[in-house]
């Protein structure tokens, strides 16, 4: 298998094409305002196919590529469990429910956009979103239990994006070599030491 | 007619997918102004409208796309619209996770690992905060967000449910 391994791939589970299609299946179907809470809880907690930082790899590389996070990940982790056809297996999963419900709620979405009841409850969930968008950031920053140089390059990404709203691709542009330069001068002092 | 309209939808969806980094959102301007201003495919009411279907329906934010092909062409465009907009980008994806494979046990990867992953979780959580505030309407949206980021921080359970709850709280307190 050409897996891309992180840290501890030698122990890889057989992991069919089956449970990946029907994880990512589940990660789609549930994902209602934005996938990643569901995508950690089944990856991570639910199927246990990554350890949180092997998921906070795989989605950092998502983020920086092109395209919806989630959908690069699928290709990552099926690819690593199950080569190309892992791959296909996962995007498909990931895809399919939602452009199923996507032809529905196209379809009676004109007749309810106006009911004061169905915009309420969206604002209800899109409320709900953003908290759970922010527990699953601040439970990996806790299951991660970063240096302090990490949570230095977190905060510096939490107050330029989340605070101050500059835009992304900038604030990564200049984030990502400070970030590593911060690391590897970390990791020299503590060689020195 | 048909033809060159799929061609135009793979075209534009194509080209739109390399630049999306973090996702559909962050190039929603660029797909508003190629279909309505460009194009002419819609008028900016319509677009709206597709765009906030696209955020009530399950999945990942790259179904605008799909949307906006359904719209313009059938079956046919939701699924040339789709593909244009996801194929790219999985393959640099898919190239790109097979080269980690072979640098994974490097201290340069090591390294990039350790500074980058603080980054891509320091980004997960501000994009908390920024659809918190898009999502800002008073107290009781203040406590729906605390409470769902407090049922994923405390629990392990499906975060399916405080998303149900929330939507039942809004229908209720409206």
């Amino acid at each position: 298998m050409a897996l891309f391994a992180l840290r501890h791939m030698d122990s890889d589970r057989d992991i069919t094409l089956g449970e990946l299609f029907r994880g990512f299946l589940k990660i789609g179907l549930l994902g209602f305002g934005g996938v990643a809470p569901i995508a950690r809880h089944v990856i991570v907690e639910d199927r246990a196919w990554l350890t949180e930082k092997e998921y906070a790899t795989v989605l950092g590389m998502g983020k920086v590529l092109p395209g919806a996070n989630v959908v690069n990940a699928a290709v990552m982790i099926g690819d690593r469990f199950r080569g190309r056809l892992g791959a296909l297996a996962c995007v498909l999963g990931v895809m399919l429910m939602p452009l199923v419900v996507l032809m529905a709620v196209a379809t009676v979405y004109a007749r309810y956009a106006d009911s004061p009841g169905v915009n309420a409850a969206l604002a209800g969930a899109g409320a709900a979103v953003a908290g759970m968008v922010m527990g699953t950031g601040l439970k990996m920053a806790r299951n991660l239990r970063p240096s302090r140089t990490a949570l230095l390059i977190g905060a510096l990404a939490i107050v330029l994006i989340g605070v101050l709203s500059l835009p992304l691709v900038p604030v990564v542009v200049a984030l990502a070599p400070l970030a590593l330069l911060l690391t590897w001068l970390a990791g020299r002092r503590k060689a020195a030491r | 007619m048909t033809d060159s309209l799929l061609w135009q939808l793979a075209r534009t969806f194509g080209a739109v997918s390399m630049i999306a980094i973090g996702g559909a959102n962050a190039v929603v301007p660029a797909i508003r102004h190629e279909v309505v201003d460009v194009l002419r495919w819609m008028d900016d009411a319509t677009f709206m409208h597709l765009f906030a279907i696209a955020q009530a329906a399950p999945g990942p934010n790259v179904l605008v796309a799909s949307l906006i092909g359904w719209h313009m062409a059938g079956f046919a465009g939701l699924m040339v619209a789709t593909l244009a907009m996801v194929a790219p980008p999985c393959l640099l994806a898919w190239a790109l996770g097979r080269w980690m494979t072979g640098v994974s046990g490097t201290a340069g990867f090591r390294l990039a690992q350790d500074a980058l992953v603080p980054l891509a979780v320091g980004l997960i959580i501000a994009s908390g905060l920024d659809m918190a505030r898009a999502s800002y309407a008073g107290l009781s949206t203040v406590a729906i967000t605390a409470g769902a980021a407090a049922w994923i921080f405390f629990t392990r359970i499906n975060p399916i449910w405080p998303l149900a709850a929330a939507a039942v709280a809004g229908w209720l307190l409206r």
